[in-house]
């Protein structure tokens, strides 16, 4: 690891006022994937704010029937939270399907939005990746890309995005809060905040430097049944291959994304139209752009089926 | 503090800050000679509470909670596996919730209470989950085990909690004590030995007991 310096904000104000105007700065929540990736030297901040005593751990009923999660809320808690469980049960369900007991203890609501790909390329630093190294090419592409992305990926970056959470907080079209140093807050619809990769993968979200998210607030709760189904190597512990979130209503509408396709959480509105014509209608139209690689090309297939799976789920 | 980036790193000073396990690690990396601009950094005092015991470092910031207890506080029972989170040997007890101690600086524990092995029993006076692993052999090299016992206490009570888990059927209800809640609230302490079977033993003994 190199050397950085650290220090302690006291709240979000506090927070974006010690990060703004300065260069490699990062905020540290859980620090469960910031301190991984500092490790490897693929993060290298030299100035560390520690945001973890900035008081935004609760979870609080908004104005409108809806509820704000504090950015620092953990995993676990929002997952036990009981409006979570009864009311947007594809999020504590997503929740609970991603990394471990101890791991979701730590991470933050923020931080598992902001966490980086799992590209074993990206991790590799012998290796070519556009996105840890602007413009030094992409091992990936090539190279052992069944676990890497088929839609939304570009002839510079075919990495997913790892997080479960956030799938299901597209599909409940949760909306991203912020702060800035000059004071001002955004509020940045889920499906507006990631940013394709395109010729610049390094660029993720559309955060600005010293931005910091305070919270996430999810709309009033929809009903139906909600579902996540994630399909990875092993039963437990390990990043979907492919996921599904959905929430599916009695007379067959609904809404879903889906996971471990895309440099996003990819959902497509026109394809939840199709739902009531069943799983592969659906699937095809949510994969109509789709330029897998030789080596994940039976994601396509696998959307397909795990849909089918959810919807037969929702049925039962 | 020191602010500034442009400070040249001073590998006397790093040393002299006391973490000699990650200081050598940075010299020798490629990325990392004298000649980049790193900050100069001033060790970071800590105060904590470990196994009932109030306890004041001075730390590099890089020191983890797993090589503060290790190699500061001497408390060697805590493992160091795969030092990124991916198999459970450092797990700890943070205010009564598990966590990684490899993946957490220990500057971000000020005024914590940490519970390691060591502190959950003594060879004289076990625990009853490290009372029920020697009885059920739930181990064979033992590298894993205080992960595992820090794991298995805590299962049990994010169980008692009614915190819901990937195999919870209905995450509006009570969540049962069953051996596959268990089994799956166990998958982030990995076993090369594969003492699992005997782990999920003792586990199911004791939560007979508190049940
Ligand atoms: C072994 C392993 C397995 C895992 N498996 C899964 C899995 O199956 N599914 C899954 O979804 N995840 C998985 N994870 C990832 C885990 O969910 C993330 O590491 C975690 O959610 C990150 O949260 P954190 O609070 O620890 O973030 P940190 O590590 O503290 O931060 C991550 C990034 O977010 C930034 N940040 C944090 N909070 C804020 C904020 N409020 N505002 C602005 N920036 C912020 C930080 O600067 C940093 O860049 C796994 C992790 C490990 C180590
Ligand atoms: S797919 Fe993206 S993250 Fe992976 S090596 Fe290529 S550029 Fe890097």
């Amino acid at each position: 690891m190199r050397p950085f310096t650290y220090e302690r904000a006291t709240s979000p104000a506090d927070a974006v006022s010690k990060a703004a105007g300065r260069r490699n700065v990062k905020f540290i929540a859980g620090g469960t994937n910031l301190l991984d990736l500092m490790k490897l030297e693929i993060e290298t901040p030299t100035h560390l704010i520690d945001i973890s005593g900035t008081g935004l751990d609760q979870i609080e009923p908004t104005e409108d029937g809806g509820l704000r999660i504090g950015a620092l809320v953990s995993n676990t808690a929002l997952a036990a939270d009981p409006r979570i469980r009864r009311d947007y049960g594809v999020l504590s369900r997503a929740l609970v399907a991603g990394a471990s007991g101890q791991l979701r203890n730590k991470a933050t609501t923020g931080g598992n939005l902001l966490q980086r790909t799992r590209c074993p390329y990206f991790y590799d630093t012998n290796m070519a990746c556009n996105k840890r190294e602007p413009n030094s090419g992409c091992a990936a592409i090539g190279g052992f890309s069944r676990q890497l992305g088929v839609v939304g990926t570009s002839n510079a970056c075919i990495a997913t995005h790892p997080s479960d959470m956030a799938v299901a907080m597209r599909v409940l079209d949760a909306v991203v809060e912020t702060q800035m140093p000059d004071g001002a807050t955004r509020s940045i619809p889920i499906a507006e905040f990631y940013e394709l990769p395109g010729g610049a993968p390094y660029i993720e979200t559309v955060l600005e430097p010293a931005e910091m998210i305070t919270a996430v607030t999810l709309p009033k709760p929809i009903g139906g049944k909600h579902i996540y189904r994630k399909v990875r190597d092993r039963a437990s512990y390990a990043f979907a291959i492919v996921s599904v979130a959905a929430v599916l209503q009695p007379d067959g509408s609904g809404r879903f994304a889906c996971g471990g396709l895309a440099p996003q959480p990819w959902r497509v509105e026109a394809a939840e139209q199709l739902l009531p014509q069943g799983a592969s209608a659906a699937a095809q139209r949510l994969l109509r752009d789709a330029q897998p690689t030789e080596g994940n090309r039976y994601k396509l297939k696998l959307a397909e089926r795990t849909l089918a799976a959810v919807l037969a789920e929702a049925r039962s | 503090m020191i602010q500034d980036e442009d400070f040249k790193v001073s590998r006397r000073g790093v040393l002299l800050g006391g973490v000699a396990t990650t200081a050598i690690a940075s010299t020798l990396s490629p990325t990392s000679s004298a000649q980049t601009s790193l900050p100069q950094v001033e060790p970071v005092s800590l105060r904590f509470t470990v196994n009932g015991q109030s306890r004041e470092l001075m730390l590099d910031t890089r020191v983890t909670l797993l090589d503060a207890l290790r190699e500061h506080l001497d408390l060697t029972g805590t493992k160091k596996g795969c030092d990124h989170g991916q198999c459970g040997a450092c797990t700890v007890i943070v205010n009564g919730q598990r966590i990684n101690s490899c993946l957490s600086l220990a500057v971000m524990h000020e005024g914590d209470e940490v519970t390691t092995i060591e502190g959950l029993g003594t060879p004289e006076n076990m625990h009853p989950m490290q009372a029920a692993f020697v009885k059920h052999d739930g181990y064979q090299c033992g590298y894993c085990t205080p992960g595992q016992i820090c794991s298995a206490v805590s299962v049990l009570e994010e169980i008692k909690a009614g915190i819901p888990s990937h195999v919870t059927e209905d995450i509006t209800a009570e969540v049962g004590m069953t051996n596959d809640e268990m089994r799956e609230r166990m998958s982030g302490n990995i076993c090369r030995c594969g003492a699992y079977s005997n782990i999920l033993d003792a586990m199911s003994e004791v939560a007979g007991e508190i049940a």
